[in-house]
């Protein structure tokens, strides 16, 4: 896009100094409940794969220097699809059904994939 | 498909009252909110549009075009009015949590080019909410 263009597509965050948000990320998971432990999967390789996977990767990183985002613009929509993504290749252990990731208070976005978001 | 979720609030009063019913019908079927003197809610409003990712600009929707319309569409017209009474579509409907959704959509649909309207949510309380998808 030329320089206008840019302006009028992104307005303020197309400032280069670039801006920050406090993202909240909602995983969601499915799956039967184990007989034996009682759960759909073990919280504690949930979190402990976000925040090896996801969160180490992201949390107070400048997003542009990434290389997932060398081409790709890092708007929420791409980020969400990325983190989706991240989930699906890598943790086996439930069913991902979405990923949710709030940009601010007032804005939100969701990911399921083909499939979608249930209701 | 990403969706994509915008917020918005607004305060507003109504009350119910359906002309067909007898004055102790409506009292008894809408309780407290038939005082024909209206009660305020501050609603909130949740907005959600469904689209691909434009591979140029990463964007579903411009989120400053949504506002722009929910502001117009919606905030404009409800924000501070008593919906009974200043509202067209509740002239003749009764201003309810369900019909508010269905009115916003109904202002919402046409308006919105690239991305579809999938779902809009209108909160009247914390704990109270109605999601409307836009099906008969």
């Amino acid at each position: 896009m030329s320089v206008d263009e840019n302006r009028s597509t992104y307005g303020k965050c197309n400032n280069p100094y670039g801006h920050g948000h406090n993202y909240r990320l909602e995983v969601t998971v499915s799956g039967p409940v184990d007989a034996s432990t009682g759960m759909v999967c073990n919280l504690v390789d949930l979190d402990g794969f976000v925040e090896r996977e996801v969160l180490s990767r992201y949390d107070l990183e400048n997003l542009n220097t990434l290389k997932e985002f060398a081409e790709n613009v890092p708007t929420t929509e791409n980020l969400c699809v990325e983190i989706f993504e991240i989930l699906q290749r890598g943790f086996p252990h439930a069913h991902l059904e979405k990923v949710r990731l709030e940009e601010t208070m007032m804005n939100s976005f969701e990911y399921a994939g083909s499939a979608e978001p249930r209701k | 498909m990403v969706y994509l979720t915008r917020k918005a609030e607004f305060s507003a009063s109504h009350y119910y009252h359906n002309p067909v019913f007898s004055a102790e019908e409506n009292r008894r079927i809408f309780g407290r909110c038939n005082n024909p003197n209206g009660h305020g809610h501050n609603y909130t409003l949740e907005v959600t549009v469904k689209g691909a990712v434009d591979a140029r600009s990463g964007f579903v929707v411009d989120l400053k075009q949504l506002k722009e319309i929910m502001t117009r569409e919606v905030l404009d017209a409800m924000d501070h009015r008593f919906l009974n009474k200043e509202v067209p579509e509740f002239l003749t409907q009764i201003p309810t949590t369900e019909n508010i959704a269905i009115a916003v959509w109904q202002r919402l649909a046409p308006k919105l080019q690239k991305a579809q309207l999938h779902r809009v949510r209108v909160y009247e309380t914390p704990d109270l909410f109605v999601d409307f998808y836009g099906e008969p």
